[in-house]
């Protein structure tokens, strides 16, 4: 048996583990306030669209949006093997190629902005 | 004396329902879903920024309502279920030996809930809600 | 010292006669301070001596009298009687095959355990002239707690991956390869990391915890297992991202 390559994925999902565990809680919470109809100030388009503009607001969005991908795609492969789905390798390359693409999507967006 | 050692099969689709603390496990797991989600939707906010102010205004329209609301209720509670149990673990992880003793893990755990409320805070006041 | 009668719902299979396992119902007069261990002596002693199972030191160190104690691995010489209530259900220990009544194969875990070289290999050749190797408390107390594994096999019961994928190293191969990672008289890392840092050692767990609640010696076993990833992680980054490194 070789030395497995999973550390790649496994420390982007560790990553993305911690960062959603520090962020995802408040930044969902931003939103529900949208959905409510009380969209805080940041998500109006001036200042949000001025956050997207600078580089180190560029990197934050891409930060959190890659890694948040990357962590719950390594997370739904191992949670559809448990829940009895075994065919593990298609399902490695889908929800990685899914977070992959999310990640150069979210590059590209940001680019524009 | 003839072996003819007996297998007990255990289910693979339904093998956690055999313990709570397997439900716990599993309870943990599919908080992937509303984290993937949820990056879907920031990913969908950026696209929607990028592509102009009415582009934008409509896409703020589009979630606000009941249901968006309720989506991202659940959101935020499972994202709150990762943090916790991610937090919880991490001296196993990342324990730290001083001198001849260990950290106590409560204190590592501790350290990332201050962590965790000081940045919580921080995006509050920068966000305007606070 | 009271005595009273403790029901025992006790699993049953005697290959020769057997195809599946039953469970037989014992009613058996226990002093109140007994643990379930107790209560099988006595069912063997005075009741039914056919009943199989493994015992040996009644102390939870032998580590052979593991068994599922109304669904959950327990030593049973560990498991006191007025801790249950009612019928008390005992089965042999999950997720391995069952030999006789409560007595289980353990080849597997056994070659496991032979697989990850759970002993020193000294970084390179010494002679007895040198002398003992020396080590600092403080070098002890880095691994202390991962040595206390008594291979009781109560985390292999306990963890859902090891049924799922039989072929999983398992909690206490791995923690105990870690074990000896971790010694600073140690020079055999690489040889056990080629074992465990497959895909079918340390990388098929999924950080369930099961196993550190279940054992008996606060091992933790899910501790090491996670720590296990991130010196594998660092190390794949280490060869494959640094010039010169790769081995
Ligand atoms: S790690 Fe704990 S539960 Fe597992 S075999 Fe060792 S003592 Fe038993």
């Amino acid at each position: 048996m070789a030395k497995s390559n999973k550390p790649v994925v496994w420390s982007l999902f560790a990553a993305g583990g911690t960062l959603a565990a520090l962020l995802a809680p408040v930044l969902a919470l931003l939103f529900l306030l949208a959905a409510l109809g009380r969209a805080p100030e940041l998500l109006g388009y001036a200042r949000l669209h001025a956050f997207a503009a600078n580089p180190l607001g560029k990197l934050f969005l891409l930060t959190v949006i890659a890694l948040f991908l990357w962590h719950a795609a390594h997370r739904l492969r191992v949670a559809l093997h448990d829940f009895g789905l075994r065919r593990d390798r298609l399902v490695a390359v889908v929800v990685y190629l899914a977070a992959g693409t999310g990640t150069a999507l979210s590059l590209l967006y940001l680019a524009r902005i | 004396m003839s072996r003819r050692p007996f297998v007990r099969l255990v289910s693979g689709t339904r093998w956690y329902f055999g313990h709570p603390r397997y439900l716990r496990y599993m309870s943990r797991e599919v908080t992937c879903i509303f984290i993937g989600a949820f990056a879907l939707l920031l990913l969908r906010a950026v696209e929607r920024l990028s592509a102009g102010q009415a582009a934008y205004a409509s896409f703020l329209a589009a979630i606000a309502g009941p249901w968006s609301a309720l989506g991202l209720s659940l959101v935020v509670i499972f994202a709150l279920h990762n943090a916790v149990s991610w937090f919880n673990v991490t001296p196993k992880a990342l324990p730290v030996q001083i001198g001849e003793g260990f950290l106590p893990g409560g204190f590592i755990v501790a350290a990332h809930y201050a962590a965790w409320i000081l940045v919580s805070l921080a995006v509050l006041l920068f966000a305007g809600v606070l | 010292m009271n005595e009273r009668m403790v029901q025992l719902e006790v699993l049953r299979y005697d290959p020769q006669v057997d195809d599946e396992p039953h469970f037989q119902h014992y009613e058996v007069p226990c002093k109140e301070e007994w643990v379930v261990l107790d209560a099988l002596n006595a069912i063997k002693e005075s009741i039914d001596p056919t009943l199989n199972y493994r015992w040996s030191c009644h102390m939870a160190v032998c580590g052979s009298c593991g068994m599922m104690i109304n669904g959950e691995p327990r030593l049973s010489c560990h498991a006191f009687l007025r801790g249950f209530a009612g019928v008390i259900r005992v089965e042999p220990l999950a997720h391995f095959p069952i030999e006789r009544d409560l007595v289980t194969v353990a080849d597997d875990f056994i070659d496991k355990l032979k697989r990850v070289k759970p002993y020193l290999i000294p970084g390179e050749p010494r002679p007895i002239g040198a002398g003992e190797y020396l080590q600092t408390p403080a070098q002890l107390m880095k691994y202390r707690h991962f040595s206390m594994c008594i291979n009781c096999m109560l985390c292999y019961a306990a963890c859902p991956q090891y049924a799922l994928q039989p072929l999983f190293l398992g909690p206490a191969a791995i923690t105990l390869a870690h074990r000896y990672n971790l010694d600073s008289r140690d020079g055999g890392r690489e040889q056990r990391q080629q074992v465990i840092a497959t895909d079918e050692g340390v990388w098929e767990c999924s950080f369930v915890g099961a196993c550190s609640e279940v054992c008996p010696k606060a091992v933790d076993p899910a501790a090491a297992l996670q720590q296990v990833k991130v010196a594998s992680t660092l190390d794949w980054f280490r060869e494959h991202l640094l010039p010169g490194s790769a081995t």
